[in-house]
């Protein structure tokens, strides 16, 4: 069994991405769990056709203890055979949604929710690990192989390299490594080279180059990945040779993270970014005329 | 300042003390060790001589508490007629209930609400938050107890990691139930040890409580409140007819089998009278600024500082006080006499050594004295600088002092000065006794007490003679 985390930025796609991958290995007769680990819970609505799944802490909740909760309240089965499981956890301002990913996680552990005909888990992470919580996913005995999706995006490519600065840290103490970048085309200038270069610099690689195309936006509306929507596309292609990349990856590297100057030497070599002017620093538009 | 009446113990030197320490500190780590030795030190006889109110070094046992067992064990638990929450998970609350022995007068359920209420965190409640549960606790404690004057809510770690504002719960829940509750924020992990918990929970009750309630009575010049004194083992019962004795109205008691609309009101007293100035100077000093109330230690440990005592509060007073003042002394010292009489042949010359909280460390050294006994050591867990201030001009010179002792150093200056008592807590006790050493718990009273004032005195003396004199002792083999 592979455990896989995605990681990335805000908004950056990866529920969508991990989603249209699954079911590309699905269709590849792979079997495969996601588990979602974001508050938001939307890591499986388009294996499920449903708006939300019921979450572990939405049941432990209702029960009042996780003791009560039985798998089954909360494992659902999808598209292409997939496994489906959310975490849950509070709106924003309240409670500790981390504390959720750990209850959900463990709870799944301790009642065999990882069975051993699963070839692939994948861990649907919110965007910023912002406590211990957020990297449950990448403790001792869960997933080994993170990918991080990312795109040309200036704040994209910060986000990426903060979280190999992490999986560093991880990386450091036990079996975690980077597998790749998946890049989640935004179509900006020289997407596809900054990407590829930023993967370098990171030891690691572009495991894909995933266009943008507006069928993924077509299928969700009907709360589908590609692949089941419309398998003849040319997107959904894309996700099934991304599926077979994972699937071939062997590419297994602790990464090294770029120190602030270095990155943005490099979004400068682009030209994303021009050569900074130290004298225009802090000065108000008003005072500058 | 009063002063000791034993000056200096034969044997100990400033050389002698300090040579004593620098052993226990060898065995430490070099780090340690510079970190524990300034607190650690021979009594220079004024000023503070150790560093104190620092984080405990880690890796020696170390017998503090935190800032939630300040709130609820020392400051709010003790307010009879109230509910206190332990807001959290059942643990802080349910271990905590009833170990401190601050008695309480009442009916429970009825007036007394001595029992032991939690929110009792599951997983839920940590990652949805546990502000709608304690919505509803309130609701429910204020159902089945009408006759609660009130609800103080005392936060364990978990509410602070998680960011449940109980303060927005507790402003709006005592509009709809229409009484006090009282948020405090006292998560055990803020601070270096109880001693924030006083101060968070005296901040509450500046916050919420003062000034909120008057006294049913006219006021009398000869009202006021007797502040840090919790009841323990029966204190304020033998404090209270005393202070009633020579004239005063004890109008309210902080908060020793306290009652919350008496605390409410003490803003109209003439005078405080603090016994323990670790946990409540603060609020002694805010009704000073803000109601100009003047405040007055005293010690109601020994005959001898009672007398003094006694005669300092009468000087705040005119020559009807002084006058009950002098008969009560003059009652009282014969019986006390008989005390002594009893008691200190068997005592005279014994050694004692004491490690508490608050104000024992020094307050009880001269009542010792009384019985002929010299108290060659002394410390606290969780005192501050002015403390130690305190502390100096009490104990005999060159004696050792210690802040936030480990059980290591303490074993070592007991196998170095071999004391003939002990008197600590529970954690300690054991390991004294098992030393061969007689040992009294001197945080609880040892299931016994009153200790306080000229009732006291006598419980006292019989349980160190009981202590030391007992023929057990005689049956214990002991490497020491």
């Amino acid at each position: 069994m592979r455990q896989i985390a995605i990681y990335g930025k805000g908004g950056i796609g990866k529920s969508t991405t991990t989603q249209n991958t699954v079911a590309g290995l699905a269709s590849l007769g792979k079997k495969v769990m996601i588990v979602g680990c974001d508050p938001k819970a939307d890591s499986t609505r388009l294996i499920l056709h449903a708006k939300a799944q019921a979450t572990v802490m939405d049941k432990v909740r209702e029960l009042g203890t996780v003791e009560d909760l039985e798998l089954d309240d909360i494992l659902k089965v999808g598209y292409g055979d997939v496994k489906c499981v959310e975490s849950g956890g509070p709106e924003p301002g309240v409670g500790c949604a981390g504390r959720g990913v750990i209850t959900a996680i463990n709870f799944l552990e301790e009642n065999g929710a990882y069975t051993p005909d699963l070839d692939f888990v994948f861990y649907d992470v919110l965007g910023d690990v912002v406590c211990g919580g957020f990297a449950m996913p990448i403790r001792e005995n869960k997933a080994e192989e993170i990918y991080i999706v990312c795109s040309g995006e200036m704040m994209a490519m910060y986000a990426a390299n903060n979280i190999a600065k992490g999986i560093l840290k991880y990386a450091s103490s036990g079996k975690v490594r980077l597998a790749g970048l998946i890049c989640n085309a935004r179509k900006t200038d020289k997407e596809y080279e900054l990407v590829d270069a930023l993967a370098k610099k990171l030891s690691t690689q572009m495991i894909h180059f995933v266009p943008r195309d507006n069928q993924v936006q077509r299928a969700e509306m009907r709360r589908m990945t590609v692949i089941e929507y419309s398998p003849e596309h040319p997107q959904a292609n894309e996700y099934r040779t991304l599926a077979k990349k994972i699937l071939d990856n062997k590419m297994l590297v602790v990464p090294t993270p770029l120190e602030m100057e270095e990155l943005e030497d490099l979004l400068m070599e682009y030209g994303i970014m021009e050569a900074e002017d130290e004298s225009v620093v802090g000065v108000a538009e008003a005072a500058a005329k | 300042m009063s002063e000791s009446s034993i000056k200096s113990v034969e044997g100990i030197t400033k050389e002698s003390t300090q040579e004593m320490i620098d052993e226990a500190l060898a065995i430490y780590p070099e780090k340690a060790k510079k970190k524990r030795a300034p607190h650690l030190a021979p009594n220079a006889g004024e000023g503070a001589c150790v560093k104190s109110n620092r984080k405990t070094v880690p890796g020696i046992m170390s017998a503090r508490g935190c800032a939630y067992a300040g709130a609820k064990g020392v400051v709010w638990g003790p307010i009879r007629d109230m509910v206190h929450v332990s807001h959290g998970p059942v643990g802080c609350g349910w271990y905590s209930w009833g170990t401190r022995r601050n008695l309480m007068s009442g009916i429970n359920g009825v007036n007394q609400f001595a029992m032991q209420f939690t929110s009792d965190f599951q997983e839920k409640d940590i990652v949805y938050g546990g502000d709608k549960k304690l919505k509803q606790l309130l609701v429910e404690a204020h159902e089945l107890f009408p006759l609660a004057k009130g609800i103080s809510v005392l936060s364990e770690c978990p509410v602070g990691l998680i960011g449940d504002d109980i303060n927005a719960v507790a402003k709006q829940s005592a509009k709809e139930l229409d009484i006090p509750i009282i948020p405090c924020n006292c998560e055990g992990f803020r601070g270096v040890s109880q001693s924030l918990g006083h101060h968070i929970s005296n901040d509450t009750i500046r916050d919420h409580i003062i000034g909120t309630r008057e006294f049913a009575e006219p006021e009398t010049p000869y009202d006021i409140a007797l502040i840090g004194d919790y009841n323990i083992g029966g204190d304020v019962w033998s404090v209270k007819p005393l202070l009633e004795e020579i004239g005063l109205n004890v109008k309210a008691v902080w908060t020793g089998d306290g009652e919350l609309e008496k605390i409410a009101a003490t803003h109209k007293v003439k005078l405080n009278l603090i016994h323990c100035y670790r946990s409540m100077n603060y609020m002694c000093r805010v009704m000073e600024e803000k109601y100009g109330i003047p405040w007055l230690e005293f010690n109601f440990f020994g005959p001898t500082k009672i007398r003094e005592s006694l005669r300092k509060i009468a000087d705040f007073f005119d020559d009807t006080i002084k006058e009950k003042v002098e008969a009560a002394i003059a009652k009282y010292d014969p019986m006390m006499q008989a005390v002594i009489d009893e008691y200190r042949p068997r005592l005279e010359g014994k050694k004692v050594m004491l490690y508490v909280g608050g104000l024992r460390p020094r307050h009880t050294v001269n009542a010792y004295a009384d019985l002929g006994m010299t108290v060659v050591g002394s410390g606290y867990e969780f005192a501050h600088g002015d403390d130690y201030e305190r502390t100096s001009p009490e104990m005999p010179e060159a004696t050792v002092i210690y802040d936030d002792a480990s059980e290591h150093e303490l074993e070592e200056f007991v196998h170095k000065l071999r004391p003939d008592l002990v008197g600590s807590g529970i954690k300690e006790k054991y390991l004294f006794q098992k030393m061969g050493i007689p040992f009294r718990q001197m945080h609880s009273w040892d299931y016994s007490g009153p200790y306080h004032a000229y009732n006291g005195f006598p419980i006292f003396a019989r349980d160190v003679d009981m202590a030391i004199n007992s023929p057990t002792w005689s049956l214990v083999k002991s490497p020491f």
